[in-house]
């Protein structure tokens, strides 16, 4: 008879920590290959189209690199708010009401002011629109103790609903053969590209400064310490004097504003108008938790997580075309990918050891 | 299953992070027996009997059950052997009832509708042993006491054969002690067998038929209770002699620090808990709150530190209203806090020590540069707290939920006391302590009022309020039944006034005025 013995593990090596990772990506992978097998696929040819697609080609890398801008804004933010055990599931929304505030102030103040004004006026507007998303579910915690997973989940339909409603009615532009889109934005509220690619080089910049930031902020500042002493023991936390409202509400300003940033990326950047809201996020504030968590928490991670999610989209797209798989596969690649990093998690953080009966 | 009848640990070795907690140990206990196990903090009785409640596994060694070799994987084998735990560290989930909690680790539960029968063991048990629990209560509302009578009646409901008491009586009354050591008395007759796990070397010697001495990791001896005397074994115990009176010098009380007028405050329940405490503690003072758990020590001690609103009166520290002010403005006018549930409240477990040495210090200068954290300053503080205050470390680079209970404590009262307080509030500081570090916990305490500040001493160990108190005061039901000075003769009565009596040969008016 097996016996297994789970035990907590006091201490786990940095070398430790990446070889679970690697195990669980690994692992993930064999799943994932067993779910290509089941489909017909052989899943050695499946994986060399997926990563041939996102990183074994000059324009798939760059592809790569223009999903993972958002990837990295979004996840930046997540990690810290996971940090803090507050679990946002509604970066999706704060995307979203972002784009809405940076589109508008694009629409309306573009046309009358240069690049260099416009550009950074549309990024503060997107991120005052995603930190007010971010900040209800805040308030409806602090204030009526409502569950910030069905809060913040339950708000990204409102908010894909109200940008339908802008698109169709007041925003509809009439200049789209009818289509439910709003007018292009100006010349100078368009970011400008890496040529030969979509990388809108602004957002890409403040993505990465900003995961920096956030990293020092973190695990430096008297706020980060805040941020986790939160995340580890609440009742120490107000023991010690943190006030825990601010802290929450702040780190959902954070956490709401880098999605609303990647929201105007996203609109100024790559589709130059709003369009129905599955066209301008494609669940990237889904994805992004699976990129906060595979980077650990830590901000700085979220660039090399952020980087290995997006070629998955990429490649994703790339097999949907070639071996005519479902769209969903991409989400059940994800997906799966989660569990088992998951599951590495309880490795790093228990011994797990296997007897047999009859040992002496 | 066959009932245990005897159990077993053969050279029992568990290490963690290379440091061996416990090293070669073989113990035997048999039914009608009750076995002490002593030692200081650290020296691996927990760690041992997590190994035979299967919460930790052993690297080497063997369990055998009447004879037999056995695994215990998990705390739910360790239930189906016959073994039930008193975990000192209360294992009840505060959101759930009495009920809930006792249903969730019951075997026999009914599918549907547990409550029923619960309710009526609960109670059967409750009376037997006089507990005094409300079976419908939230485990958040009771006080550590009550809490630790559900811990009890819950491995007994089990029908525990072998029952682990981690320091089992902390929390009971005197009157409760005696009843529980009655049902020990009980039990032992009925062929059950007990370890008993405990710093109070009376209990020991009144209760145990045989005594198992550990000190760092190994078994220093083995011995029959009777024959041994308390110095004797406190000095098996700890390889010295303990100084089990402290010569406190006298030191005349200087100026006010804290003033309590008139304070009432309510309980998690909504109802007042404290109703109109007033007293004051002066420099140089150590002011003790004797009484049972339960009585509103909890809620004025949270009351004085910004922790639970005040509903009517005034705290002031020198001079200053801090009435409902925030913990953080409180602590800032010279007030630090040893809470009473130390993992719960006094640190982040996983953070490392370096990070929990600050904890609520870390905004202050000396900490830190603007917005950021003086990791060089706090580490360089760190080293020298666990030196002076001897706390047992690798390095402060380790997470702090891998000390020992004991260390943790020396840990916190070290950077509470660092802080050079005007107040230090300390509720039951060496709870759960073995006898080393709680003399040298109270010998910090007694040190910090010499050199000039005031300390709040809440505890339940009359002991401690003896050695230590300048003056005591008695709390029942939310009021205090008198002040004494520590020579008061009248302190022969405080076991009355901890009952409710409030004492009649002096006003209390005049007391409280000192």
């Amino acid at each position: 008879m097996l016996h297994f013995k789970v035990s907590d593990r006091e201490q786990i090596s940095a070398l430790g920590t990446f070889l679970t990772l690697v195990l669980a990506l690994t692992a993930g992978m064999v799943a994932i290959g067993l779910l290509f097998i089941i489909s017909g696929v052989n899943p050695f040819f499946a994986f060399k189209k997926i990563f041939s697609g996102s990183f074994g080609s000059l324009y798939g890398f760059k592809e790569t690199i223009t999903k993972a801008i958002p990837l990295i804004l979004i996840g930046g933010g997540l990690a810290v708010v996971f940090k803090a055990k507050f679990w946002n599931i509604g970066a999706e929304g704060q995307l979203l009401m972002g784009a809405i505030f940076g589109t508008w102030v694009g629409l309306n103040w573009g046309p009358s002011l240069p690049a260099p004004v416009i550009v950074p006026l549309m990024f503060l507007a997107g991120f005052l629109g995603g930190a007010f998303w971010g900040l209800i579910p805040a308030i409806l915690k602090l204030r009526f103790s409502i569950n910030e997973v069905i809060s913040t989940l339950m708000l990204n339909y409102i908010c894909a609903e109200f940008l339908t409603l802008l698109i169709v009615g007041p925003w509809k532009s009439p200049k789209k053969f009818g289509f439910p889109y709003t007018d292009d934005l100006p010349d100078s509220a368009i970011l400008s590209l890496l040529p030969g690619s979509r990388i809108h080089t602004a957002t890409l910049i403040v993505a990465v400064v900003a995961v920096v930031v956030l990293t020092i902020v973190i695990y430096k500042t008297r706020f980060g310490y805040e941020v986790r002493v939160i995340g580890e023991n609440p009742d120490a936390a107000k023991y010690a004097g943190i006030d825990f409202s601010r802290t929450t509400m702040l780190i959902m300003v954070i956490s709401g504003g880098m999605a609303g940033l990647a929201g105007v990326g996203e609109v100024a950047g790559i589709h130059h108008y709003l369009s129905y809201p599955d066209s301008i996020s494609s669940g990237y504030g889904f994805t992004a938790i699976i990129v906060a968590w595979l980077a650990k928490l830590n901000p700085i991670y979220v660039i090399f997580s952020g980087i290995f999610f997006a070629g998955i989209l990429v490649g994703g797209d790339a097999i949907q075309i070639s071996l005519g798989l479902p769209a969903a596969t991409v989400a059940v690649f994800n997906g799966t990918l989660l569990i088992f990093l998951i599951m590495g998690d309880f490795f790093t953080k228990n011994k797990v050891r296997i007897l047999a009966g009859e040992r002496g | 299953m066959k009932k245990i009848e005897s159990l077993e640990m053969i050279n029992i070795s568990k290490s963690f992070q290379g440091v061996r907690a416990n090293d070669n140990i073989s113990m035997k206990v048999s039914s009608g027996e009750i076995l002490g196990l002593l030692g200081e903090n650290g020296a691996g009785k927990t760690t041992l009997m997590n190994i035979l409640y299967g919460i930790y596994q052993p690297d080497t060694g063997e369990i055998r059950v009447n004879g037999q070799r056995i695994f215990i994987d998990s705390p739910k084998a360790s239930i189906d052997h016959g073994i039930g735990m008193v975990h000192q560290h209360f294992m009840l989930v505060q959101n759930h009832t009495v009920i809930e909690n006792i249903a969730l680790g019951y075997a026999h539960a009914p599918k549907l509708f547990p409550q029923k029968k619960i309710r009526q063991r609960v109670v059967s048990f409750s009376e037997k042993f006089n507990f005094n629990i409300d079976p419908e209560k939230k485990v958040w509302q009771l006080s550590a006491g009550e809490q630790q009578r559900v811990e009890i009646v819950k491995a007994l409901i089990n029908g525990a054969g072998l029952l682990i008491l981690d320091e089992p009586t902390s929390v009971l009354t005197p009157q409760e002690t005696r009843d529980f050591f009655q049902v020990l008395g009980k039990m032992r007759e009925d062929g059950q067998m007990i370890i008993l796990i405990s710093h109070k070397l009376d209990e020991i010697k009144r209760l145990c038929d045989r005594v198992t001495v550990l000190r760092k990791g190994q078994v220093v001896g083995h011995a029959n209770a009777g024959q041994l005397d308390k110095r004797s074994l406190a000095r098996m115990m700890i390889g010295r002699d303990v100084i089990f009176s402290f010569s406190r010098e006298k030191i005349p009380r200087k100026e006010k620090v804290l003033e309590v007028a008139d304070v009432r405050v309510d309980g998690d329940k909504g109802y007042p808990v404290v109703n109109g405490i007033s007293f004051e503690v002066f420099r140089n003072e150590i002011f003790g709150i004797a009484g049972v758990s339960g009585n509103g020590q909890r809620e004025l001690v949270e009351a004085i530190t910004g922790l639970r609103m005040v509903t009517h009166g005034q705290i002031r520290i020198n001079d200053i209203d801090i009435t409902n002010q925030s913990p953080r403005k409180i602590h800032n006018t010279g007030v630090s806090h040893v809470p009473e549930e130390r993992i719960r409240f006094g640190i982040a477990p996983n953070l490392f020590i370096y990070e929990n040495a600050i904890l609520k210090q870390h905004h202050q200068k000396k900490f830190s540069r603007r917005a950021f954290l003086a990791y060089g300053r706090i580490k360089a503080h760190t080293r020298q707290l666990i030196k002076d205050f001897q706390v047992a470390t690798p390095s402060i680079n380790v997470q702090t939920k891998n000390l020992s209970g004991g260390n943790i404590q020396k840990l916190i009262l070290g950077r509470e006391i660092a802080d050079k307080p005007d107040l230090l509030v300390a509720s039951h500081p060496t709870y759960g302590l073995d006898v080393g570090a709680t003399e040298y916990l109270r010998n910090q305490l007694l040190k910090l009022r010499a050199e000039g500040g005031a300390v709040l001493l809440v505890s339940e160990d009359l002991e401690e309020i003896f050695e230590l108190c300048d003056r005591i005061a008695v709390i029942f039901q939310g009021s205090f039944m008198g002040i004494l000075e520590s020579d008061d003769p009248r302190i022969a009565d405080i076991g009355m006034m901890m009952a409710g009596t409030r004492d009649l040969k002096a006003g209390e008016g005049a007391d409280a005025s000192l």
